[in-house]
């Protein structure tokens, strides 16, 4: 963890925000989630979940299929509405701190056969901060020009993007989040289809964002390498099932209330309901 | 300059007056037509060019005109409305999008029918109109501003051209990130559903537009057919757009004159045109295209057969001692065909090969190296396979064939290093290095 004053110090080096500096002082959490619940057709998916990540940590969200786990963070993101439920980012609602907040989805949510170059891309990471109707400029060419190198993609920022690998499009996804200049990443398992070199490229980012005090949150599906990667975990199927620091987290008493038989009754309650509406 | 214009023999300025028409539509209608390809919901355009009638009556009703501002804002709001709609039934009806869409067009259209036969049914409506549009009519109808004569057609569709010109250039980059990712967008505040409301209202706008013009089916050709042939033709969404605007035009002036020659619907001309412009460019487009697959396949092919030969000639002068084998047990040995000949012809030609007096082929110092880089790529492949993956010998040999073709050196040479610079595959035969020791190479000097 990182001190209270270093901090500080990082947070209004890299935001100018002024407001946003008050806020890093007085130190409320970066994330904070309250009661959030989520439904699909008054089907829930996401039970009360509640938890608060700390700052400057690396933390894995790991769960089975359909836990929740991508909703979790698009409904924290607010593009999947919340059935109830408060997402604070360093003690303000979310949508009053969205430049705070960096977002790399699946590698599958997006046409890649988009017109568009991967330097294009990481621009988009960019709009956020320049705002509605106004274009980006030169300065902002340039950082994301910057983003691409520190992914090692500057070499293809021409290139359009259904011409670059499953690795080397998920590194301009990194890309355009690290454009976004956020405190928090949300990251969607960036991990999931790349190659060794692009897993290493990405380690090495997380380790560099988390020593300039920014916090992320990542779903990944990996149990085995979640404990290498990852500081603290949070166990979702629908509702929490175990918040905190990696080592005490990943217990097999934890990992069978996440995977075992608690699903087996959930599937088996969830088929019930649907044969009962038929 | 005007009276330049009116010098000029009517049958020419009432076609440039049509051409323009039917350009300003096609290209306005090509230009957001652009984001409905790209966003794979082109048949919107087809929903809400019906969709938009309701809007069209009740303007009528509520002011008793025919003027074009109310009945636009009234396309517009039924525009967003069929969106609306689309998406709500989808959401709480949980119906695909595509049938929610069917049913919400329908239903609207229906309506608009009901309120023209009970509330207007002192409108003049010509079905042939509505359908296919009459462009060769629009120089009748004129507003004059001085002494020149508009088309009062040409002033809704140049209009509407300069708005959706004017949308795109303040919006690009919202309609850019809101069609590539828009669950990105919204979570920067940039709502992706606003933009996609906004874009719909532009689409009714321009649909209604050039209702008058083309017809409400022709419009969905001029929507679709230009954005579909520019995407095939190029990976930059500025250029799409230029390119989509460029066959827009075209096909107006195109379809303006093969509609006269062959004295029919110049609508129906100009969409006609769209679709054979997609056709060319669905073949001929260079990474794409029909054609262009198969020169890519054909090259590549023989690029294989080629290089399978160079590798035969290898292993022979490697297992027998032999360095030259006649032409009829090469050819038997890489299966007979036009394809061997052809590659053969391509060997001799680049000097990979040499034909001895006899007809004897045999590799030159060019050839040795290319066989030796493949046979290279192809053992190490294996070796890297076997060792490294843990698969049997047996089975490796399949996939080295097919990764020599495409394994460059710079690769090879980093499978070489990483496996420590083995010297045999695991079948046994060594393999090859780069440096100049290789007794092969030293018997006849390279050209």
């Amino acid at each position: 963890m990182i001190s209270q004053s270093s901090e500080a110090t990082e947070v209004s080096a890299s935001a100018k925000c002024a407001a946003d500096e008050a806020v890093a002082k007085a130190g409320p959490l970066p994330v904070t989630v309250r009661d959030l619940t989520v439904a699909y057709h008054r089907k829930p998916v996401l039970w009360d979940v509640e938890f608060e990540a700390p700052e400057g940590r690396l933390i894995g969200i790991i769960g089975p299929n359909g836990a929740g786990k991508s909703t979790l963070i698009k409904a924290m993101l607010g593009v999947v509405p919340r059935a109830s439920g408060e997402v604070l980012i360093y003690g303000e609602s979310f949508e009053r701190r969205r430049r705070l907040v960096g977002y790399v989805p699946q590698r599958e949510a997006v046409d890649w056969d988009f017109p568009v170059d991967a330097l294009d891309v990481v621009m988009m990471g960019r709009y956020g901060r320049v705002g509605w109707i106004r274009r980006p400029g030169r300065a902002d060419r340039a950082a994301a020009m910057e983003c691409l190198e520190k992914v090692g993609m500057q070499e293809f920022a021409r290139r359009q993007i259904s011409q670059l690998s499953g690795g080397q499009q998920q590194r301009v996804f990194l890309a355009r989040a690290l454009a976004q200049e956020a405190q928090i990443y949300f990251m969607d398992e960036p991990f999931s289809g790349v190659d060794a070199a692009t897993e290493k490229a990405i380690v090495s980012l997380l380790h560099e964002l988390r020593d300039a005090g920014r916090t992320c949150l990542i779903v990944h599906h990996d149990l085995n390498t979640a404990k290498d990667y990852f500081d603290d975990i949070l166990l979702l199927n629908m509702r929490v099932v175990a918040f905190g620091p990696t080592d005490q987290t990943l217990t097999s008493e934890n990992l069978r209330r996440t995977y075992g038989g608690r699903l087996a009754i959930l599937d088996e309650a969830a088929s019930a309901l649907a044969n009962a509406r038929r | 300059m005007i009276q330049w214009w009116n010098s000029l023999p009517i049958h020419v300025t009432d076609a440039i007056w049509t051409i323009s028409v039917g350009a300003t539509c096609a290209i306005a209608c090509a230009l957001l037509g652009c984001y409905l390809v790209l966003r794979r919901i082109s048949l919107i355009g087809d929903a809400i060019s019906h969709a938009v009638l309701p809007g069209l009556v009740l303007a009528f009703i509520l002011t008793g005109t025919r003027n074009p501002v109310p009945m636009m804002l009234g396309a517009m709001a039924l525009g967003v409305l069929t969106a609306v709609l689309t998406e709500a039934l989808h959401r709480v009806g949980r119906v695909p999008t595509d049938a929610s869409m069917g049913v919400v067009f329908t239903s609207l259209f229906a309506l608009g029918v009901i309120l023209i036969t009970v509330y207007a049914s002192q409108i003049d409506l010509d079905p042939g109109c509505v359908l296919y549009g009459l462009i060769e009519f629009t120089v009748f109808d004129t507003i004059g501003f001085g002494e020149l004569e508009v088309p009062r057609a040409f002033l809704a569709t140049g209009a509407t051209l300069g708005l959706v010109l004017a949308f795109i250039t303040i919006f690009w980059k919202e309609l850019k990130i809101c069609s590539f990712d828009p669950m990105l967008a919204s979570s920067m505040g940039i709502s992706a559903a606003l933009v996609h409301y906004m874009l719909m209202a532009m689409v009714a706008m321009t649909t209604v537009s050039s209702f008058e013009a083309v017809g409400s089916i022709l419009v969905v050709a001029m929507l679709i057919a230009p954005g579909a042939t520019a995407h095939l033709l190029t990976d930059r969404l500025g250029r799409m757009m230029r390119i989509a605007a460029g066959a827009a035009l075209s096909s107006a002036i195109l379809g303006y004159l093969g509609g006269v020659w062959l004295n029919t619907s110049v609508a129906g001309m100009i969409a006609v045109v769209s679709g054979i412009q997609f056709a060319l460019a669905a073949m001929f487009s260079p990474r794409y295209g029909v054609i262009g697959k198969a020169v890519h396949n054909l090259r590549m092919g023989l690029q294989i057969v080629r290089e399978d030969a160079l590798g035969i000639l290898w292993r022979l002068r490697e297992r027998e001692g032999r360095a030259s084998i006649s032409r009829p047990e090469l050819e038997r040995l890489l299966g007979a065909g036009w394809m061997t000949r052809l590659a053969m012809r391509g060997l001799q030609s680049s000097r990979l090969i040499t034909a001895s007096a006899a007809g004897d082929l045999a590799l030159s110092g060019a050839g040795r190296e290319e066989a030796r880089r493949l046979v290279r790529a192809h053992r190490l492949w294996e070796t890297f396979l076997s060792s490294e993956l843990e698969r049997s010998p047996q089975n490796v040999d399949e996939s080295a064939h097919r990764i020599e073709h495409v394994l460059d050196s710079d690769l090879a040479d980093r499978l070489d290093h990483r496996l420590s610079h083995p010297a045999t595959d695991p079948h046994g035969s060594p393999i090859p290095r780069d440096d100049a020791d290789d007794s092969l190479a030293k018997e006849t000097p390279a050209r």
